[in-house]
């Protein structure tokens, strides 16, 4: 025999911190926790929620239903500020995304053992972002009906996409984005289907759990092959979740307008990404652990290394900023030179500001161990980000174009009331979409982190 | 539906309480000569590749064809289109600007791994398969849950209903039961 069972080295690393799964949990307890969630009657908190968040997911589809009727004249956007929300809103969701792909793929490659209590939550939060995200850029194109023109199919036109374009990488990047999260998060899901499969309580539910769990049965072979690509689409998924956002910010940087024509771009808007990402985990993990009970699987170690990822990716995004106004003034250009000058002190001298206290002030709390520890002082950092990703996206698409080369053309923007209402909108079909999910599918990933306890329990016998 | 007159035996199927013991099963098993057989658990058990003989997976392979596929085809659509089929004059650019389809490429590269992984792992396993004769052991649903199962089957040349039975139970086996096909 070639290879004999390893132990494995001990979870807990150091005495100080708490571990990834508290030693009270057994391969039974696991499994009940993970799936009493879904197999017991449905609490009336997840009712109420629910109820708010599909209301808000009608607002989504009468602002987009009038949006339809009126086009996008509703909308504050105007000459020269052409983007506005909808791609503020698209750049948000989708770096808010960036997290789950981290998470699941990258932590995976580097053999993070704490990832295991969130990845799967951390997964479908990246869906659903995905899903907001690709709402926006098709409806701002003004015509959506016509959205499957960006595609690259044969038609009675004779036309094709460019493909110098980054407009048209963007559209190769998010739909590869989106589909092979799908891929990843189902191919995760399927031995956790099996366990539900097995568990339900009637034939009709066994009936499609089991549909979709395709006939897993747990064989050595099965699980050899599943390993293998489970491992190959972490790996493939790591350099997808770097390519995605930077193709988004070459949509900005291969503009000309001052403010956009950037090499930092790239790395800042990758950085930004996983920053808003953790960011919005831990927005969703804190309420999620009490209010299901899965303090004992998402313990305060995940907490604390969320907020130190959110702290360091805060810090880039932060140099970004530095940078971006250094290379301002030493290009020596004057128009490079007026666009930093009136971002930060002309006429939305209040967001860039209020962008300096979310996202480089807020996060330094993060510093110090005793706000890490504390849930409502994470929480709170943690909505400043939030906040403070989504005014970064605006900060650099209104205030760029609101001044650009002509000064006859020089004009303000603001949001109109249905721009809010779509934005809300998109929040409350994202909140909604996670609230099914809870509801319906496994939240954590069910055979890792039985395979957490089988490692511990190995390390302890050998 | 089976018929109850003497269904004919698909295997011999032993409950383990740890993944180590079925490690150990596995392995005797092997060295005793039995070639056709499966083991079932909740989570994969480190070595029981080895210990059951398996080859090395195609999955690599297959993500591999799928790649090169994904990077040919991203140079090729955009060359077609580019170049032959709707040549037009972005900024002076030479028609065939492929540094500018490096995107396209790489994207097409992931996608196509992607589906190849995807796809490749589940023909390998030959999933989706409703039905499979090991579910009709009492107490397999457990296989998800906390026991580790070893499955001889009956096609193995060493096949013996009555000897193979008795090699299980002497390995400590917590319950070993017939397989109904």
């Amino acid at each position: 025999m070639a290879r004999r069972v390893q132990p494995q080295k001990p979870l807990v690393v150091q005495r100080a911190n708490p571990p990834v799964l508290e030693p009270t949990e057994t391969i039974n307890s696991v499994t009940d926790r993970i799936t009493s969630a879904i197999y017991r009657p449905t609490p009336l908190g997840w009712y109420i929620g629910f109820a708010i968040f599909f209301s808000l997911v009608m607002v989504l589809m009468y602002s987009l239903t009038y949006l339809f009727i009126k086009g996008t004249g509703i909308w504050g956007i105007n000459i020269p500020v052409g983007w506005g929300f909808a791609i503020i809103n698209f750049v948000w969701w989708i770096g808010i995304g960036h997290a789950g792909t981290l998470i699941s793929a990258i932590l995976l490659l580097l053999y993070q053992e704490w990832r295991t209590a969130i990845n799967r939550l951390a997964e479908a939060m990246t869906l659903f972002a995905v899903a907001c995200a690709g709402i926006f850029p098709i409806v701002h194109t003004g015509r959506p009906w016509l959205a499957y023109w960006l595609l690259p199919y044969p038609n009675n036109m004779g036309v094709w996409p460019q493909f110098r374009s980054p407009l048209v990488w963007d559209v190769f990047a998010v739909t590869t984005y989106g589909t092979v999260s799908l891929l990843f998060w189902y191919t995760g899901l399927v031995p956790d289907l099996a366990v539900m499969r097995d568990r339900a309580k009637n034939r009709f539910v066994a009936r499609i759990y089991g549909a979709f769990a395709l006939g897993w049965r747990g064989s050595a072979r099965h699980w050899k092959n599943y390993n293998i690509a489970y491992l190959i689409l972490a790996g493939i998924s790591t350099p997808l979740v770097v390519s995605v956002h930077s193709v988004v910010s070459l949509d900005f940087a291969s503009a000309l307008v001052p403010g956009w024509h950037s090499t930092i771009f790239p790395p800042y808007f990758v950085a930004g990404a996983i920053f808003a990402g953790f960011a919005m985990v831990l927005t969703i993990t804190i309420p999620l652990r009490v209010f299901y009970k899965m303090q004992s699987i998402i313990t305060m170690r995940h907490i604390e290394n969320m907020a130190k990822v959110t702290l360091v990716t805060g810090l880039v995004v932060a140099y970004g900023y530095l940078t971006e106004i250094f290379m301002s003034w030493y290009s020596g250009e004057t128009f490079e030179r007026y666009f930093i000058q009136n971002r930060i002190s002309g006429p939305y001298w209040w967001s860039f500001w209020a962008l300096m206290l979310c996202n480089v002030m807020a996060p330094q709390a993060l510093w110090f161990k005793r706000v890490r520890t504390n849930l409502a002082a994470v929480f709170l950092v943690c909505m400043f980000v939030n906040i403070g990703m989504w005014l970064e996206r605006f900060v650099i698409v209104s205030t760029s174009l609101h001044r650009d080369f002509l000064p006859s053309s020089w004009d303000g923007y603001a949001g109109t009331i249905w721009d809010w209402s779509t934005y809300v909108g998109t929040i409350g079909l994202f909140l909604a979409l996670l609230f099914l999910f809870l509801r319906l599918l496994p939240m954590i990933s069910i055979f890792e982190t039985k395979e957490l306890v089988v490692h511990r329990e190995e390390s302890e016998t050998h | 539906m089976a018929a109850e007159t003497r269904t004919p035996l698909y295997g011999l199927m032993a409950e383990f309480e740890t993944g180590h013991s079925l490690l150990v099963a596995a392995d005797r098993a092997r060295q005793d000569g039995y070639r056709i057989m499966d083991a079932y658990s909740p989570v994969p058990v480190e070595g029981l590749d080895d210990a059951l003989g398996l080859r090395r997976s195609w999955v690599p392979l297959i993500v591999l064809c799928g790649g090169l596929t994904g990077v040919t085809f991203g140079f090729l659509l955009p060359y077609w289109t580019m170049v032959l089929a709707y040549p037009i004059n972005i900024g002076g650019r030479p028609l065939n600007s492929w540094p500018q389809w490096v995107p396209i490429m790489f994207e097409c590269t992931i996608l196509f791994s992607a589906f190849a992984a995807f796809f490749g792992m589940w023909a390998l396993n030959g999933l989706p398969q409703p039905y499979h004769p090991v579910f009709n052991v009492p107490g397999f649903e457990r296989s998800n849950e906390d026991r580790y199962f070893l499955a001889i089957e009956a096609r193995d040349p060493r096949f013996d209903p009555v000897a193979t039975r008795s090699f299980l139970e002497s390995m400590g086996a917590y319950a070993v039961s017939d397989i109904p096909s």
